[in-house]
């Protein structure tokens, strides 16, 4: 095009190069333009797929500690998804302090997943794909680190909830939550 | 194509404006077809049918179920006992499903005996590799929609398989699920998503029979169509052949959906979903055990990458690599029965994928003999991608083929014109 713009001499007043360049000009800004404006237009689409208002609201739980005894679990729902609270024997604390950090998958030490040594309270959803793990009852098992075994592709838990055998990568997730009296806690 | 000329004056105006007629029989009628074609040439018409089968019964289905976490359970229940043959329209469409996957995977391993999938036919495969994700994903969302403990724990297991993605894996996971466990905003976008794909699917299998109409099938010799006594117009010809398949087909297809409706299924699933208890046991659909089998396979992390990662990977890699079989296999000769290594390392491949299926339905500590499953799984996936990445091409440059026939009319009548 630039060209024939030249040879017919139409716009002879303005050199020849300055044209193209003014087209390539044009036709690159619109095509970004319309590329971003497309792709902002897109966004509610796919942010209308993440967890809406209600369900972000529903994001908290209180649970009354008063009637689980030692050694006893209970589990609880929140957003969803299991909650496991477990009062822990003063075995079960020891043998979990006890652990070296070079025997973890995901070291952590037992002081740091909880606020209360005699409560652990962690999200019973397996972290390797999901399921949930068995050792709530006392009946279930509880793989060979005496806390948590997950079915479903045989993950071992300890008494602290860590990973310690199998296919998942991480340590059993901590909520947030806290301590609103000695016996009345709220998670998220 | 010479222009037609129809007698009917209303098919005469249509034709005139929209040359459909000349279209159909073009397309269905005089299209030269193959005249050696054999039986494994009746799959891929099984598929086109068993489509419309399930978008048929689909449809029905979707006017008596219900999209709620609440109801999608009970609303199956009546559509079993109460609603006019509800019963016999969830068993075609559930074991639709099972026989959609038969039939494609047969239709699959067909083109890689007989390399349908060389030049000029690299596209038709490609096309016909994406018709395959998408039928996978449809399935998928499928099988959560009457809300069992199979439909959960499998929605679960499966959109937490994104997890693995770095950095933005758990954000992905919460977006799938709209929400921060598999929940009702999960099964209500699941019901929207599979009614929307198999449309996405039946106009993928349009372009599909578009790019092999301009080529024309493959056959069982693997030599091109050279002139008109190297083929059969479709119509009688194939179209009784097809309609004989069918019927071969159905006969199976009625047994299963009449005496053995649940053969394909797990018990569970008539368990209704329970988020806060995981099944002993779960396990996919039989069409998803080889997939499941290589998952699980990869229990070692590679570097700094972890082993859920690579199992991802390698998971989804395994159809992906799909492909690029195109280019991977160098031979110029497409039918295995002209290719001596070929044909025997073939089925191999076969018997690799049948085991890898074992695997999967099997947990990775159970043992066979003494040997674990897990290493079973391991050494049947390592084969599964050696087979494709080094057998393969290697094979391609190093074998020698027989000697092809002159022309197809020549291989089924010896002495009949090249
Ligand atoms: C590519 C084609 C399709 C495939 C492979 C497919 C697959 C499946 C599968 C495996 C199930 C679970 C069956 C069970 O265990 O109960 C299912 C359920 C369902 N599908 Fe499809 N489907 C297809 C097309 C469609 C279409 C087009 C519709 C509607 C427009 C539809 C509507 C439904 C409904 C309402 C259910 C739940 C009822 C039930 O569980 O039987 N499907 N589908
Ligand atoms: S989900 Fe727990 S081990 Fe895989």
């Amino acid at each position: 095009m630039s060209d024939s713009a030249s040879a017919g001499g139409t716009t002879a007043d303005m050199p020849v190069t300055d044209d193209k360049s003014r087209r390539d000009f044009l036709l690159i800004s619109t095509a970004t333009v319309g590329v971003v404006g497309t792709a902002l237009a897109c966004w509610p689409l796919i942010h209308a797929m993440n967890p809406a208002a209600d369900t972000l609201a529903l994001a908290s739980t209180e649970v009354d500690l008063a009637p689980v005894q030692t050694g006893q679990s209970i589990t609880v729902v929140w957003r969803g998804k299991p909650v496991f609270i477990r009062r822990r024997t003063a075995d079960e604390i020891k043998t979990a302090e006890a652990v070296p950090m070079d025997k973890l998958i995901d070291p952590q030490p037992d002081k740091a997943r909880v606020k209360k040594p005699e409560w652990l309270i962690m999200v019973g959803v397996c972290t390797h794909l999901g399921c949930i793990p068995l050792g709530q009852k006392p009946n279930d098992p509880h793989g060979e680190f005496g806390g948590w075994f997950c079915p479903c592709h045989g993950s071992h838990y300890d008494t602290s909830g860590r990973i310690r055998k199998g296919p998942a990568p991480k340590n059993l997730e901590i909520p947030p939550y806290q301590f609103v009296s000695d016996t009345l806690i709220r998670i998220g | 194509m010479a222009a037609k000329s129809y007698s009917n004056p209303i098919v005469k105006w249509i034709e005139y404006r929209l040359p459909i007629f000349s279209f159909l029989d073009h397309e269905l009628n005089e299209y030269p077809t193959p005249r050696n074609l054999n039986y494994w040439w009746n799959f891929g018409s099984l598929a086109g049918i068993i489509l419309v089968i399930m978008i048929a019964t689909g449809i029905v289905l979707a006017m008596s179920y219900m999209p709620h976490v609440n109801y999608a359970f009970e609303s199956v229940e009546r559509i079993m006992r109460d609603v006019n043959y509800g019963w016999l329209l969830r068993y075609i469409h559930s074991n639709g499903g099972s026989a959609f996957f038969i039939v494609v995977y047969i239709h699959l391993f067909r083109g890689m005996y007989y390399g349908s999938y060389k030049a000029p036919r690299e596209l038709l495969w490609i096309i016909g590799v994406v018709i395959l994700l998408a039928m996978m994903a449809t399935a998928f969302m499928g099988y959560v929609l009457p809300w069992g403990q199979m439909s959960f724990w499998a929605a679960t297991v499966i959109t937490n398989l994104f997890s693995a993605v770095p950095l933005v894996g758990e954000s992905i996971v919460t977006w799938l699920w709209g929400g921060f466990s598999v929940d009702n905003p999960t099964l209500n976008r699941f019901y929207s998503l599979h009614y929307l794909l198999p449309f996405v699917i039946f106009a993928l299998v349009f372009v599909h029979l578009w790019a092999l109409h301009v080529h024309k099938s493959n056959n069982p010799t693997g030599v091109d169509i050279k002139g008109p006594q190297d083929t059969i117009p479709f119509h009688p010809y194939y179209t009784i052949k097809d309609t004989f398949g069918l019927g071969a087909f159905m006969i199976v297809f009625m047994f299963f959906v009449f005496f053995a409706p649940n053969f394909f299924g797990e018990p569970d699933n008539y368990i209704k979903a329970n988020p806060l208890v995981t099944p002993a046991h779960i396990v996919p659909e039989w069409y998803f055990l080889p997939y499941y089998a290589i998952l699980r396979a990869i229990t070692f992390d590679i570097w700094f990458i972890p082993a859920k990662l690579i199992g991802v990977a390698a998971m989804f890699g395994s159809i992906l690599i799909l492909l690029f079989l195109p280019w991977l296999d160098r031979s110029k000769v497409r039918s295995a029965t002209f290719r001596p290594i070929y044909k025997q390392v073939f089925w191999v491949f076969v018997v690799d994928c049948i085991i890898l299926g074992w695997v999967g339905a099997n947990t990775p500590d159970a043992d066979f003999h003494g040997v674990k499953m897990l290493w079973i799984g391991q050494a049947a996936t390592f084969y599964y991608f050696f087979h494709i990445v080094i057998l393969i091409p290697l094979i391609s440059v190093l074998e020698t083929p027989r000697a092809l026939p002159d022309s197809i009319s020549q291989a089924v009548t010896p002495g009949g014109k090249s």
